[in-house]
């Protein structure tokens, strides 16, 4: 390190790191109940994580919820914007992860024809 | 590279390491494998968090989940559980006391609440052995703005401005000991941080090196570029392994990247830091011990002047700080005194790390705004009394300092209104105490601590405190003569007067300030031959009350044959032969023999 200019590269390069323990934008919460486990809620959960470590989504993060009742419509994903509603995809699959995270978690524009279940902002 | 989606902190103090918080975190480096999650969830260990009597922590983000008192069985439910199926654990959440209610975020938990964290902030929060993490957080941008942006006299001005006082006791203006050794000219300074932490009870530097060593780190370089030092040594006791440990990994990381060693931020400044082990002398937490030790001298104190900041260690201008002190510097740089002097009290700025023990509830780490009432620090941070009992005293700043009474549980805490109570700020030990401790036990306790560490240069401590200790010794075995309460203090002023260091100087203050708060227990000790708490073993006695059946179990128990009674008779106790072993009473079925 020669100069504060370097440390601040080097700060903004880490700080994404840490950005999990502070409050961060937006997040992606995987129904991880029996019912969703069994439908295949793990494969989805790597798909996830695979495809924002390819596009470098730091500051997204990806929580687990218990089983909401929809049994039947397991994988259920959501995708909660700051400010925006909550939206939940169902019969998630691997391969539809990086359409979802492409046009909504990135874009905003919420794949209409997957969602199941809306809950508006308070 | 893979996204990580989940921190596991494990708190690695060494309080939850000595509660077996390696066995948890080596519990979770194996179940994370097993079940697959050790690419998506980063496994840290972290510094103190200060919540040692809930103890191991372990604190899981994103969601800031707060488990307590985890073991490694537990480990296997979190993984499955929390990480896997993220449901969080709700048996090792927080309860808390009064309302039994669980608390999952460690920020609404009352301990934390009224708390304040600069010098803590990081503590817990991030991986004491990655520079990456506490560059992370904003580390070395104060140093970085001092030698780039601000100049020696501007760096002192700015801590002078801030009102930080000395957090290792003394509450000496840190700017003003700064410009002093700024303004001695010389070929050579030193920078020395004083880690030599040994009050009973005390162990807030010990957290903040092991939780957070490098701000200790930045903050010495910063008072090195201000008075013009080069070269900087942390005197820190051999019994704090894992803070040596912690300081080794954190010095050899920040001379790799360059924030320590020569050119700094290509600024010209070079630094570099060394660590003195000391052999746990508690003198030699007074700075001209201190300097004698690293010297490689016998650690004891000469006279001042000169002052350090004139001629300190090996005859060059030196600057000693304590480590909490060290810790608060590169907060006031990055942030401004103005931001800083807003905390705290008019002539006690900023905030203070105490440690709470004895019968208290949260035994633990907290730091609080100055000014803040021992009420607020013991009931609402502190969780209030063990047991229900009653609160009686709390002693403040070790064995220099002294004891409150709860009269003076309202008194705000800052370093001038505690030494006009007769206490003292001293490093921020709290020892908390119940109805049934006998202050003049407690004056003794400390008494015989400042003796037994008294060094033996000068006679009025070596001699004076020794004599002390017999009359307190005396009183408390039920041998206390009329006298002896204004012989204690006729011996006290003298060697607050004459003794040569802070040691002796403060040594009488236990034994002064339970005279001024608790004289009537000295006086029954003396007068009547009781302990009103019934802590002093030899002026107990044991009686036989009413319940008695006769059994003759306790006269059979009785190691001296003290006790006598027909077969289904009430027994009695010869208080003549008693030795007071306490086998009759522990023995006795019916519970019928009372001590008092």
């Amino acid at each position: 390190m020669k100069s504060l200019a370097d440390l601040h590269a080097l700060r903004d390069k880490l700080k994404s790191d840490l950005k999990l323990r502070k409050e961060s934008g937006t997040k992606i919460i995987i129904g991880m109940g029996t019912c969703g486990i069994a439908a295949g809620a793990r494969e989805v959960m790597a798909a996830v994580l695979d495809e924002l470590a390819r596009r470098h989504l730091t500051d997204v993060q990806v929580q687990q919820t218990g089983c909401i009742g929809m049994c039947d419509k397991e994988v259920l994903l959501d995708v909660l914007r700051p400010g925006e509603a909550r939206i939940t995809y169902g019969n998630v699959k691997p391969e539809d992860v990086s359409k979802i995270i492409a046009n909504h978690v990135v874009n905003g524009n919420i794949v209409e024809d997957m969602v199941v279940g809306k809950i508006e902002n308070k | 590279m893979q996204h990580i989606r989940a921190h596991v902190l494990v708190c690695g103090g060494t309080a939850c390491k000595s509660s077996g918080s390696q066995k948890v975190r080596d519990a979770f480096a194996r179940y994370l494998e097993e079940y697959k999650l050790q690419d998506e969830v980063m496994l840290v260990e972290t510094g103190c968090h200060g919540f040692c009597e809930h103890g191991p922590l372990v604190i899981v983000y994103p969601e800031g989940t707060f488990y307590c008192r985890v073991t490694a069985d537990d480990v296997k439910e979190i993984v499955e559980q929390h990480l896997y199926k993220g449901r969080i654990v709700e048996r090792l959440l927080y309860r808390e006391p009064l309302t039994q209610e669980q608390v999952p975020n460690y920020d609404e938990i009352g301990f934390y609440k009224k708390q304040h964290r600069i010098v803590l902030a990081n503590c817990g929060e991030i991986d004491p052995e990655n520079v990456g993490e506490y560059i992370a957080v904003g580390g070395y941008e104060a140093l970085g703005k001092a030698l780039t942006q601000m100049s020696p006299e501007q760096v002192v001005e700015e801590v002078k401005k801030s009102g930080l006082r000395g957090r290792g006791g003394g509450g000496f203006p840190t700017g003003l000991k700064w410009q002093f050794a700024k303004a001695s000219v010389s070929d050579k300074k030193y920078v020395i941080c004083n880690a030599d932490e040994g009050d009973p009870g005390a162990f807030m530097d010990r957290s903040v090196l092991e939780g957070d060593p490098h701000r200790v780190l930045e903050g010495m370089a910063i008072c090195g570029y201000a008075i013009g030092a080069d070269e900087g040594y942390i005197y820190v006791r051999a019994e704090y392994p894992l803070a040596i440990k912690r300081l080794r990994v954190a010095i050899a990381q920040a001379e790799e990247a360059g924030l320590l060693g020569k050119n700094i931020f290509g600024s010209g400044f070079d630094f570099t830091i060394h660590i003195k082990e000391g052999a746990g002398a508690f003198v030699c937490g007074e700075e001209t011990a201190l300097m004698a030790s690293i010297e490689g001298k016998r650690g004891m104190p000469r006279p001042r002047p000169p002052f350090p900041a004139v001629s300190g260690l090996w005859g060059k201008p030196t600057n000693i700080n304590n480590v909490e002190t060290f810790a608060n510097v590169a907060q006031i740089i990055n942030n401004g005194a103005e931001w800083y002097s807003r905390f705290g009290t008019e002539k006690s700025k900023g905030t203070k790390v105490f440690a709470l023990t004895g019968k208290i509830n949260n035994t633990g780490l907290a730091e609080v705004p100055m000014g803040i009432t021992m009420r607020e620090i013991i009931y609402d941070i502190g969780g209030g009394i063990t047991n229900g009992k009653k609160f009686k005293a709390v002693q403040i700043g070790g064995p220099s300092g002294g004891c409150l009474p709860e009269s003076m549980l309202d008194l705000p805490v800052d370093y001038d209104s505690l030494i006009a109570a007769g206490a003292m700020m001293g490093s921020g030990g709290l020892v908390v105490m119940d109805e049934d401790t006998c202050m003049v036990d407690v004056a003794k306790f400390f008494l015989t601590f400042t003796q037994s560490e008294s060094c033996g240069k000068c006679t009025p401590c070596r001699e004076g405190t020794k004599r002390m200790l017999e009359i307190l010794t005396r009183i408390t075995e039920g041998e206390g003569r009329e006298g002896d309460i204004e012989l204690l203090e006729s011996l006290a002023e003298n060697i607050k007067a004459t003794a040569l260091c802070g040691l002796g100087q403060s040594a009488p203050n236990p034994v002064l300030s339970t005279l001024r708060y608790f004289r009537h227990e000295y006086e029954e000790h003396i007068k009547n031959k009781r302990c009103p708490a019934g802590a002093c073993e030899k002026m107990l006695s044991y009686v036989i009350g009413d319940d008695c059946k006769g059994c003759t179990k306790c006269a059979r128990n009785c190691p001296v044959q003290a006790i006598s009674g027909a077969v289904k008779q009430k027994h009695v106790i010869d208080q003549s032969k008693c030795i007071k072993c306490g086998a009759c009473m522990a023995g006795c079925p019916f519970k019928a023999i009372t001590k008092g």
